[in-house]
Formats: structure tokens, C-alpha cells, sequence
């Protein structure tokens, strides 16, 4: 590309570098922020004196976490959760993708099934039919109600039915004239060669069960058995609580919380997400443009 | 000679059959594959879609949907006639506009930008760190804004070494949608902006440098070579959206607002919950969850079709 060497253009570039660099330090300044709060003394965050570093350092809250069993309990049950409906999440949506990919003349009730995943995300109950179905199953407060209403994300599988579509026929042509099964094209073509499609639609699911705060809220009663988002949400006052304070009572209870510590906790809580995103996070692009815009 | 003819046949029969009952094999693997998730869908997604009819029932859970009563369409004309539905139905409106049009804006606005950028490493870094915020949750974003926009916050110590008064940003049936429209937008544009900088790839370079041939500046480039280039991709995701003016964003909202903001801040989704789950009215709950869930439905199809007519769009 030609570049003009002007001193007009040499300006507008730098003043484009400098709103750039503002607008990234505007999306990590919470971040930092609630880092600086973590590592600073109660009085100095309570008198407002801490922005973007520490003030009177110390790690008394990251101490504090490491002994409350309550903390680790709902983090533990998070993990649980990400590794058991990821799997699920992962080995159906891989499953229902591959036969979706197949033209009518493939599968002839290809179409069909379409029209009934399509309509399942696109319409629903309602909240309250919902929670009835997980009730009467019996599932209150037991893990596979955080895992089992969301087994299936429809969004990915279509994501995924359309990363199908557009491998190479010759491809699988090549395995089926020696006779491979579906399951076996499946296995050993379409897995392998989807690994970019695959890795962003873990992540997807990754986040997604990671930071699912409410489904705890609701199917979970037993306060031993929340996830860690769930405890998390708890830890702000619960808004039924808040009904009848007034403005006063509000600004109070902000001063009387915990602030160094629940910042602790909030950042303990982003550790796994932090650690897994830089390494799908290069597939994101692929990915989502893939599901966004189609030829 | 017939011999021969005969056999010949007899092959092509035999051919015949063996790829009609390796297709049958094939297509019963396809079935059985769907089989597991179509189970989870139904029990999930499909029965509770049954559960409808309470909207047109006075619901008692200990008499189920066989026991209740009909109420015909009372908790629809009910919900018409509370004065805070309509407050509810135009916060929704409000809000969801609100962060459509912005998280429209400002991901093409920032895409420009970067793609003014040479420097590749500097470029990766800033889309890296843009996106982050998409990956947090409500719970700890909420937490964080709380914390900077409170009355002794951050951006209130800042207003008030300008010079300003402070604000009750989360309290103040003046700033909450704002609050909403913005922080929402700030969490999202990093992520819009991946589906503009693909579409800026898309544009043939010898259309720039023609341009610079001529003497256009960078400016007059971008209007009239970049712009119209992502204007196809600009109308998709303008008219995908239209299918979430009722969606206004239930987690944030939950989140962030109080009671304080109810008359400002309150969406369906979070009625809905109160009602349905807090004060146990179910019947009533079920029947606003049925009047946005048709209305979103309508609204989405209609947003799909006039995608696949005008951008050539097709979602299966």
C-alpha cells in the first residue's frame, strides 16, 4: 500500500495510534483497577484513594481467600461443571453437527431435524415451564441441573454444521468409496481438519459454562453446592434485600462490604479464563466469522 | 451372447442393492447420531414449551397443568392493564435500541481505526486486549462498575476534580439506561469489531492504490473506498439485530440495578423472573414470557428473511 509521507498524514496517524492506545487503557481500566483495590489497604480503598496502583501494598485479602473453604467449594464445583457439560456440550454438539451436514440426498430427513433445532432456539416456554421441567425431574440441587438443561447449544452446532458443509467433497468421497462408515469419515476427516472450528467453539463453551451465574441462582438452593459465580453474586447483596433500603442504607452497606477482598475474589475467579483464552483466542476470528457471514 | 447379457444385469442389480442398503446403513447412523441430543432438546426445550398453557390458566402447582383452572385470556388483559407493563415494555424498547445502535457505531468506528494501523503486533495486541471483557461475566463486571461508578467511586472522584457534582450513576432514574447503553457497548465492541475487520480484508488493495494514485488522501479513502466496503456487512448485523429489540440483556440489568431503578431499569426478562420465581405468580409470569417469546419469534424470522433477500444471508 502506498503510505503518504506528509506531515498531515504523519499527524493523523498518531493521533489515531493515541486514541487506539486510549481506548485499550478504557477497556482494562476496571481490571486494573479492581487489581490495585485487591492488593491495597481497607482504609485507603474505603477513603477512595486508590485507582491505578496500590496504595499501602499488602495481599492480606489473596491470604484470606486461600483459608475460606466456602470460596474454594464453589470454585471446585465451577471446575466440575466446565469439564463435565463441556464434554457433553462438546461430544453432542460434534454428533448432531456431522449428520446435519449431510445434503437431503445423504439423509433425507436432514431437513426436518433442521426445522426442529432451528425453532427449539428461536422460541421457548419461558422461564417458568422451564424451572418445572428441571423440578419435576429432580434435578434441584444437583450438578446435572447446571449440566444437563444446556446440553445441547444449538448455536454451535449450527456453527459447526457449517464448517462441515464447506470441507471438500473429494475428501470424504475418497473414504467412502473404500467403504468408510459415517462414523468413521466423521472420526478420521471431518475431526481432525475442524480443529481451528473446534477450538473456538470450546472457548464458547468454556466461558459459557465458566461464567453462568444464574442457573445457580435458581436450581441450586443448598448454598454448598453453588457454583463459583453463583457465590459470587451472593457476595453483592441480594437485590430482594435491597427492596426496602433506602439511599442512605445503600451507601452504607457499599462502606461496610468487604471491598479488598471480594476484588480478590473476582480476580481469583477470572484465573481460569485468563489462563485458556490466549490459546484459543487466535481460532476467535475464524470461528465467528465463519458463523456471522456466509457466502 | 444372452448369457452374458444376463449376468451383466444380474451385477448391476446386485450393485444396485448393495449401495440402496449401504445408504439405508448410512442413514440410519445419521439418526442415530441426532438420536441423543434430540432427546436432551426435547426434554429441554420442547416440553417446556408445552408448559405455555398456564398462561391461559390459574396455575396451582400443587394441582398441575391437568388440575388448574381456565382463566382464558384474564392474565393477558391483566398484564395490559398494569400500569407497569407499559413502563416495562418501553424500558425494554429503550435500552435494547439503545444497545443496538451503539454496539453498531462504535466496533465499525474503532474497525477503521485499527485498520489504519501497520504495525502488526500492536494491532494483534490491541484486538487481544478489546475482546477480554466480552469473556467476563455480568456477576464480575457488575461487581467492577459497581465499585468505579459509585458515589465515592472512581469516575465520581474525577467529576469532582473537574469541577462537577457528583452522581448517583446507579441509583439515578436519569443515568441507569445511559449506564446500561454504555457499559454494555464497552463490554461488546471489542468483539463486534472482529466481524468489521474481516470484511475490511475482504476490499482489493488496487482499489487503494488506484486511489492514492489519483492524490485521494487516507480520509477521502476511507469514505469512498472502505466504507462502502463494509457497507453489505454493516446491513447484515443492522438487520440481524432486529430480532433483539426485546432483549435488552438480562444478566446486566440483573446485576446492576436495585430498586432504586426499577421504573427506569426494569426489563421483561427481569419481571418475568421476579414475578415468576420471587413472588411465585406464575400464571401471570408464563403469559408476559409467551407475549415477548412470540414477538421475538416474529421479529427474528422476519430479521432472517430480509437478510437471506438483501445481504444473501442463510443461517442453514
Amino acid at each position: 500500500m502506498i503510505q503518504s509521507k506528509s506531515l498531515g498524514s504523519r499527524l493523523s496517524r498518531l493521533l489515531i495510534m493515541i486514541a487506539l492506545i486510549l481506548i485499550t487503557f478504557m477497556s482494562l481500566a476496571p481490571i486494573v483497577n479492581t487489581i490495585m483495590v485487591s492488593v491495597s489497604s481497607s482504609t485507603a480503598v474505603n477513603a477512595g484513594r486508590v485507582y491505578f496502583f496500590p496504595v499501602e501494598l499488602n495481599f492480606s485479602s489473596y491470604g484470606q481467600i486461600l483459608n475460606d473453604t466456602k470460596f474454594w467449594r464453589a470454585f471446585l464445583i465451577s471446575v466440575e461443571r466446565v469439564v463435565l457439560g463441556g464434554a457433553i456440550n462438546m461430544f453432542l454438539t460434534i454428533l448432531m453437527a456431522y449428520p446435519l451436514s449431510r445434503s437431503v440426498a445423504q439423509f433425507r430427513s436432514r431437513n426436518t431435524y433442521m426445522w426442529i433445532i432451528v425453532f427449539t432456539m428461536l422460541f421457548s416456554g419461558g422461564i417458568v415451564p422451564w424451572y418445572m421441567v428441571i423440578s419435576n425431574l429432580g434435578l434441584i440441587n444437583s450438578i446435572w441441573a447446571l449440566v444437563l438443561p444446556g446440553a445441547v447449544p444449538v448455536f454451535n452446532v449450527i456453527l459447526l454444521m457449517n464448517f462441515f458443509k464447506g470441507i471438500p467433497k473429494e475428501l470424504e468421497e475418497a473414504a467412502f468409496i473404500d467403504g468408510a462408515s459415517p462414523l468413521k469419515i466423521l472420526l478420521q476427516i471431518f475431526i481432525p481438519i475442524s480443529m481451528p472450528s473446534l477450538a473456538t467453539i470450546m472457548l464458547f463453551v468454556i466461558v459459557g459454562h465458566w461464567n453462568n451465574f444464574f442457573d445457580g441462582i435458581i436450581l441450586i438452593n443448598d448454598s454448598s453446592k453453588i457454583p463459583l459465580q453463583t457465590y459470587l453474586q451472593r457476595l453483592s447483596l441480594t437485590r430482594d434485600q435491597m427492596q426496602n433500603l433506602s439511599v442512605e442504607q445503600l451507601q452504607q452497606f457499599n462502606k461496610i462490604s468487604n471491598t479488598t477482598l471480594n476484588s480478590a475474589k473476582i480476580l481469583v475467579s477470572m484465573i481460569p479464563i485468563l489462563l485458556i483464552y490466549p490459546f484459543l483466542q487466535r481460532y476467535l476470528i475464524h470461528g465467528i466469522v465463519l458463523g456471522a457471514v456466509k457466502e | 451372447m444372452g448369457q452374458v447379457e444376463t449376468t451383466v444385469n444380474q451385477e448391476r442389480e446386485v450393485r444396485y442393492r448393495r449401495k440402496k442398503k449401504r445408504k439405508t446403513f448410512d442413514e440410519m447412523t445419521y439418526h442415530f447420531m441426532l438420536l441423543p441430543g434430540m432427546i436432551m432438546l426435547f426434554i429441554f426445550s420442547i416440553v417446556p414449551m408445552f408448559g405455555v398453557v398456564m398462561a391461559f390458566q390459574k396455575f396451582i402447582p400443587a394441582k398441575g397443568i391437568f388440575g388448574s383452572k381456565w382463566a382464558g385470556l384474564s392474565n393477558f388483559t391483566y398484564m395490559f392493564q398494569l400500569p407497569d407493563a407499559k413502563q416495562i415494555f418501553v424500558n425494554t424498547l429503550v435500552i435494547a435500541v439503545g444497545k443496538i445502535v451503539l454496539g453498531l457505531i462504535v466496533p465499525i468506528v474503532f474497525a477503521l481505526l485499527l485498520n489504519e494501523v501497520r504495525l502488526k503486533a500492536f494491532k494483534s495486541t490491541i484486538q487481544t486486549v478489546v475482546y477480554l471483557p466480552h469473556f467476563m461475566s455480568w456477576v464480575v463486571l457488575g461487581t467492577m462498575l459497581t465499585m468505579i461508578f459509585s458515589f465515592d467511586g472512581m469516575i465520581n472522584n474525577f467529576l469532582e476534580f473537574l469541577g462537577l457534582e457528583r452522581i448517583m450513576f446507579l441509583a439515578s432514574n436519569d443515568w441507569f439506561r445511559p449506564l446500561l447503553i454504555v457499559t454494555d457497548t464497552w463490554k461488546e465492541f471489542g468483539y463486534g469489531t472482529i466481524v468489521y475487520l474481516a470484511a475490511l480484508t475482504a476490499i482489493n488493495p488496487a482499489l487503494y492504490e488506484s486511489a492514492a494514485m489519483d492524490g485521494a488522501s487516507r480520509w477521502k479513502q476511507t469514505l469512498n473506498i472502505t466504507l462502502p466496503g463494509m457497507f453489505p456487512t454493516i446491513i447484515l448485523l443492522g438487520t440481524l439485530s432486529l430480532g433483539n429489540v426485546l432483549n435488552a440483556g438480562f444478566d446486566q440489568v440483573f446485576n446492576l440495578y436495585n430498586p432504586l431503578v426499577y421504573e427506569t431499569g426494569d426489563i421483561i426478562d427481569t419481571f418475568v423472573y421476579r414475578m415468576g420465581l420471587i413472588n411465585m405468580q406464575y400464571s401471570f409470569a408464563t403469559a408476559i414470557g409467551l407475549m415477548k417469546s412470540v414477538i421475538s419469534f416474529v421479529l427474528i424470522v422476519i430479521s432472517y428473511r430480509l437478510a437471506s433477500k438483501y445481504a444473501g444471508y442463510r443461517i442453514f
